[in-house]
């Protein structure tokens, strides 16, 4: 009875009847899964920041969109997929050195996006959009979306599970994987491409800014309480899951919060519990196993 | 004799303006142990990323089997000579084993029984069983070597290809990399092409030596090759062989000085 009790208070009437949060949950959890398996592989191929450069790129895409009336996902994909594309082009997400001008271009993007929501917050009645693409909300996805959103996500991951030994084999040494004869260049693309696919998808739950959250956030912590590749990929993703579901719960609790009859956004919720969570994972192991001696000293007095 | 396995005929490269390699004419044969040896910087590793088919040649012609093309399967075993991976990758060492087999499918596998049995004796056959489960990343040079031997041979390759595999190493790794590549080459048959700036450690190993400096390349027994007439013509500049304790060394001879002072010098001459 008690565990009931304390149920119903952590669990708000309504929670499991309501028709946005059952399409928040659903999509949240494809998302989440796709993303968190995505993020895995982007921080073990060191490709973080062109994730970081996709998310900015993809606030810009969000914001165009607003202007133009289109719905904010296809503003993330097409700024995404395109940006994807040229940073293949140039291979720019292979050369750290080049940052500055990065960063330069990535200011431009951000600034062309406040022009963006400026001009359609000034034409448009609807309040809050601005918030919705720079912070999400996953509570008022457009229901004509969700089918979307849902393929691209499972092309994504799909795209990824069926890269994921040509993936780890490129990252243990590209040359060996392409004396192998694997497409490394294509696989990079290919990867690349879902990859803005996955922000894209993030940025429709935590916003286009927080999107790297909910990707890297729960692979980080997977990371560090996992050694091998599959069990890195399931524990991220279910991270990543438990995350999305309290978030929402947490943010559809938070309506009966101060101050009264607002609620929180999911995104405050989400990212605070991937950030505690890794938080969490460094007090559960230490680090990489130290190496006292590197063998080139040992080297250098036997010859 | 076998047929050859791998043959460079006048093989040649020009990379950036710059010839680095030029005139490379050399066998493998299958079990044979080939030391390829040089000093840095000689065009070692040019000459393994060209048998690999990583880098297209200029001039000649590389047969792998016959066949002027590389086989793009696991056929060539390849140790590259840095792996520079960062210690959360999560490949664990079985798992870059278990690539070697098929890390350049698509698609998922499913985990077998036989598959991990064959991995297990893999890592026990370079001594490496003992840090299967941790992560490759987080290993000493010495320990990652023997896993990236065990991925190379996991795909039962007809050659073998490493790259520098005992620099930075120490001299105890090093006697125990070099012994288990020669049992393996022996028992399995396998064709092993080594890079080294120092042939000593091979010396009881090698079949043959391709002595590269200078972009030309010298080879033959280790008799044959490592002679001060053989390696001055190649470094086109004198050098000298000197042999100490059973150790070689090839010294060059210091820049405007006459050969035959040098070797008056070596000798312990007093003027």
């Amino acid at each position: 009875m008690s565990i009931v009790n304390v149920l119903r208070h952590i669990v708000e009437p309504g929670f499991f009847a309501s028709g946005p949060v059952h399409t928040a949950l659903a999509v949240g959890t494809v998302i989440a899964i796709t993303s968190a398996v995505t993020g895995v592989f982007t921080v073990t191929r060191g490709q973080s920041f062109a994730g970081h450069s996709l998310a900015d790129i993809s606030t810009t895409g969000g914001s165009a969109a607003f202007l133009i009336g289109v719905n904010q996902f296809w503003g993330y994909l097409a700024f995404g997929a395109g940006a994807a594309a040229f940073m293949e082009m140039i291979g720019i997400q292979r050369r750290r050195g080049r940052d500055v001008a990065t960063g330069v271009v990535l200011g431009a993007a951000l600034g062309l996006a406040a022009l963006f929501l400026y001009l359609g917050s000034q034409y448009s009645t609807t309040t809050g959009t601005s918030f919705t693409i720079l912070f999400g909300s996953i509570f008022v996805i457009t229901p004509s979306t969700v089918p979307a959103l849902i393929v691209s996500a499972l092309l994504a991951l799909a795209t990824v599970v069926a890269l994921a030994r040509v993936l780890l084999l490129t990252s243990l040494s590209p040359d060996i994987a392409a004396a192998r004869g694997v497409p490394v260049r294509a696989v990079g693309a290919a990867f690349l491409m879902a990859l803005a696919v996955s922000v894209a998808l993030s940025a429709v739950i935590i916003g286009a800014v927080l999107s790297t959250a909910l990707l890297f956030g729960p692979a980080a912590t997977a990371l560090r309480i996992t050694k091998g590749p599959v069990r890195a990929a399931a524990a991220a993703a279910g991270i990543g899951v438990a995350a999305t579901w309290l978030g929402i719960l947490l943010s559809y609790d938070s309506y009966y919060w101060p101050p009264a009859g607002r609620g929180w956004p999911v995104s405050f919720f989400v990212v605070t519990l991937i950030v505690g969570g890794y938080l969490v994972s460094y007090l559960r192991r230490p680090a990489a196993r130290a190496e006292p001696v590197p063998d080139a000293e040992h080297a250098c007095s036997a010859r | 004799m076998t047929a050859e396995l791998l043959r460079l005929d006048g093989v040649g490269v020009r990379l950036g303006g710059r010839q680095v390699l030029r005139d490379v004419w050399m066998k493998v044969h299958p079990g044979e142990f080939t030391g390829l040896i040089g000093p840095n910087g000689a065009g070692k590793t040019t000459l393994l990323r060209i048998i690999l088919g990583l880098q297209p040649v200029t001039t000649g012609e590389v047969l792998f089997d016959g066949v002027p093309r590389p086989p793009r399967d696991a056929s060539i075993g390849y140790v590259p000579q840095k792996l520079g991976i960062e210690p959360d990758t999560p490949l664990r060492v079985r798992d870059v084993v278990s690539l070697g087999f098929d890390g350049h499918r698509f698609g998922i596998r499913l985990p077998s029984r036989a598959r991990r049995e064959l991995v297990d004796d893999m890592l026990t056959a370079v001594g490496a069983r003992r840090y299967a489960d941790a992560r490759v990343g987080e290993l000493s040079g010495g320990e990652q070597q023997r896993v990236m031997i065990a991925h190379a041979l996991v795909g039962r390759p007809r050659l073998l290809l490493l790259d520098e595999p005992l620099a930075n190493l120490d001299i105890s790794s090093e006697q125990g990399i070099v012994s288990v590549l020669a049992r393996l080459a022996r028992a399995e048959g396998i064709a092993v092409l080594l890079s080294a700036h120092d042939m000593n450690p091979l010396m009881p190993v090698m079949d043959r030596i391709v002595y590269v400096a200078a972009g030309r390349v010298a080879v033959g027994t280790a008799d044959e090759v490592v002679q001060p007439e053989v390696l001055s013509r190649l470094y086109g500049q004198h050098v000298d062989v000197i042999r100490v304790h059973g150790r070689v060394l090839v010294v060059a001879a210091p820049e405007g000085i006459d050969p035959a002072e040098a070797a008056a010098e070596d000798a312990g001459v007093v003027r």
